[in-house]
């Protein structure tokens, strides 16, 4: 089962929250932000070009430009591998643990594993450390399922 | 709880057979380690996993069948494996199938209730597939245990996924069997084609038993001789505290004696530790033949040792200048012009002595020279650690020159502080080691004034000499430190874990990560475990 919701993040952005049922014990949840736009891109390239040639009319020096070039490139490259977050995905699988997996826009995927047995409990906590930083409501969706599976899980785990 | 399977990759496409693994009920999972096939008989099968329990002390058992209908089109092969589960008994009883036509799996498994044995519970079933050559290579299992422990006894301790790469990894000996070997029970494992291994390891791990052994009673015999208490005498101790060369070599002779120490590494990270030292001290050595290469080559030791005299001849008349300078009026401000002098010329004669010193060496600089650039086969760090000890010996003068300063300014300020106290009618008393109040002598009084102002006129001299040598002795320090810097990275970059994590990132994982696989409503849920590479794990510096 899969569905999708739009909500807004802190800033007002758009966010896309995705849920999918594997199964009664194994549930996904995606939050996907915003794509970088190419309006914002071409203002920075923009900015930083015209910097570089009033700096080279004024020095007259050719390398201010292949640097400026240089520096654009590697910057937007470092901003896709190391900032800008794609989507952030959370798999709780019931028994097992909690997986949650950051995506950045240039392929990187970064993942942590907490095995179920080092979880007490999900909650919602004030500050948001998530990068898709998500409004209250957004978070209280997927704390509600989470619930849903972890009592379930405490259910057949007292029961022998 | 949801019961899980883990199964190995390998054994997806494999025949039709009984599943051989390790039951933990504590997390309700079950460790598939391999698949015997058909034909078999039940008497070798269980001979056969009593014999890896005893080596092992992992407590194997078959757990259930697999069947792989894509091969094995005629349906009766469906009773005849149930009817294996009253051979071997196991509870719960898995019965994993792989369908024809779909790429969907079936996973039952029945749990014999104690009060009617004839009817059994349907369980629902996960299943996870593993890769067992990646987790066996990763040391994602904790350090072995210890060997007083009896047969058949549990990891105590580790719990969750912990314990199922402890499985996989204690049960090395199941993996031994492999196709060529005419044995009676046909396995299928990751090591069924044929165990891996290479020649060249095969052949190291042979002779480094009697290498190690030699080169660590040579190794030992070299720590003793340089522990004697001859250097504990006092020029000698002071001299190999001061330079950074014996300290070096000591360091180095530190690691070769634990690289060939003959004690096998205890964990992952002592052996990561190990292997990083031994690259470090290899690349030391070829970076130091390198430079050994270059320095011989076309004569640029004759060409060095004959730069080395004008050079310090330069460095002696710039610091002419500087004096020249400061006995003037250096930057504007007003010294007192007798103890400028004095100063001054001082600092002058010192300079003229240590050129004299310097051209008195020169005839045998070649000569030193060629003797130390021998040494750099030791290593480049013994290299730069000895251009360093170099610089030092003949930046001596600035050292000098510094020491003069900061004692003159020192007593300046030692005095100035007393005679303040005195100006206020107060005294330091050592006993108590306070301020306290002290009535003096009129005379005591007039003199110390009198000295009191003396000392306060002359600081600006003193001051600026203390400012001058102090920056020029932070220069070399400066130098001698970026060098120190270099030997420092060269002895502690670990180079061994960084080809690691390009070559074999398996081989540094620190944890596992599940994908959820293709999944059908009805089905049970597949996952596939990986690892997750992280380079700072495994850094021991």
């Amino acid at each position: 089962m899969e569905d999708e919701r739009s909500f807004l993040d802190i800033c007002g952005g758009p966010l896309t929250l995705r849920r999918r049922y594997y199964s009664s014990y194994c549930r996904e949840f995606g939050l996907s932000s915003a794509r970088l736009s190419l309006r914002s891109v071409t203002a920075v390239t923009c900015t930083v070009w015209l910097v570089a040639y009033g700096l080279f009319t004024l020095f007259e020096n050719s390398m201010i430009l292949s640097s400026a070039i240089f520096i654009t490139i590697l910057g937007l490259l470092g901003y896709l591998h190391f900032v800008k977050i794609d989507q952030e995905t959370l798999l709780i699988i019931d028994s097992l643990g909690i997986q949650m997996t950051s995506s950045y826009a240039s392929g990187k995927e970064s993942t942590t594993f907490i095995e179920m047995d080092k979880v007490k409990d999900v909650i919602v906590n004030e500050a948001i450390y998530m990068s898709t930083k998500p409004r209250l409501d957004c978070l209280i969706e997927v704390y509600r399922s989470c619930q849903e599976i972890l009592a379930r899980q405490k259910a057949t785990s007292a029961s022998p | 709880m949801v019961l899980k399977a883990f199964f190995p990759t390998c054994c997806a496409s494999a025949d039709s057979g009984l599943l051989v693994g390790r039951w933990v009920p504590e997390q309700n999972s079950a460790v598939v380690l391999a698949v015997v096939h058909f034909p078999f008989i039940p008497i070798q099968v269980k001979e056969l996993l009593a014999q890896v329990q005893k080596v092992s002390q992992v407590h194997v058992a078959v757990l259930g069948t697999w069947c792989h209908r894509q091969q094995e089109p005629k349906e009766s092969l469906g009773h005849f494996l149930e009817g294996l589960g009253a051979i071997f008994s196991h509870d719960p009883w898995l019965q994993l199938c792989r369908e024809r036509g779909t790429r969907f799996w079936s996973c039952k498994a029945y749990h014999q209730v104690s009060t009617t044995p004839d009817k059994s519970i349907e369980d629902q079933v996960m299943l996870i597939f593993y890769d067992q050559r990646k987790v066996l290579l990763s040391w994602l299992h904790p350090p072995t245990v210890l060997p007083d422990c009896q047969a058949g006894d549990t990891t105590a301790s580790a719990g969750g996924l912990a314990d199922i790469f402890d499985t996989v990894a204690r049960s090395e000996v199941l993996f031994q069997n492999n196709q060529f070997d005419e044995g009676p029970v046909r396995l299928s494992h990751w090591q069924s084609e044929g165990v891996e291994a290479s020649i060249l390891v095969e052949l190291t791990k042979q002779a480094s038993g009697p290498v190690c052994l030699l080169l660590a009673s040579l190794l030992s015999l070299l720590s003793a001789v340089s522990a004697c208490r001859l250097w504990k005498l006092w020029p000698l101790s002071f001299i190999r505290r001061k330079l950074s060369t014996c300290e070096q070599l000591q360091h180095r002779l530190k690691h070769l004696s634990l690289i060939f120490s003959t004690q096998k590494a205890q964990s992952p990270t002592q052996l990561m530790k190990k292997a990083n030292m031994l690259v470090s001290v290899l690349i030391d050595v070829a970076l130091g033949l390198l430079l050994l290469s270059w320095l011989h080559n076309n004569n640029r030791i004759g060409q060095l040792a004959n730069a080395l005299v004008p050079v310090a001849d330069r460095v002696a008349e710039e610091l002419q200048h500087l004096l020249q300078w400061l006995m003037g009026a250096p930057a504007g401000l007003k010294m007192n012009r007798a103890l400028d002098q004095v100063l001054g010329r001082f600092f002058l004669y010192h300079i003229h002595l240590w050129i004299s010193y310097i051209h008195l060496m020169s005839p045998f600089i070649e000569h030193i020279l060629w003797h130390v650039g021998l040494s750099a086969c030791l290593g480049m760090t013994v290299a730069l650690s000895i251009l360093s000890d170099i610089i030092a010996l003949l930046t001596f003068h600035i050292y000098c020159f510094y020491v003069y300063g900061a004692r003159l300014y020192c007593l300046k300020i030692y005095g100035l502080s007393s005679l303040w106290r005195l100006f206020r009618g107060k005294k330091w008393n050592v006993l108590r080691q306070r301020v306290d109040s002290c009535s003096y002598d009129l005379d005591q009084l007039f003199i110390g004034t009198l000295l009191f102002t003396i000392l306060v006129f002359l600081l600006p001299t003193t001051a600026l000499y203390y400012l001058v040598f102090t920056l020029l002795r932070l220069l070399v320090v400066t130098v001698q430190g970026m060098i120190h810097l270099l030997v420092d990275l060269i002895n502690s970059l670990p180079l061994y874990s960084l080809g690691l994590r390009l070559c074999r990132p398996y081989r540094l994982a620190a944890g596992v990560k599940f994908r959820v696989l293709e999944q059908e409503a009805g089905r049970p849920l597949r996952l596939l475990m990986q690892g997750i590479t992280v380079l700072c794990a495994f850094l021991p510096l």
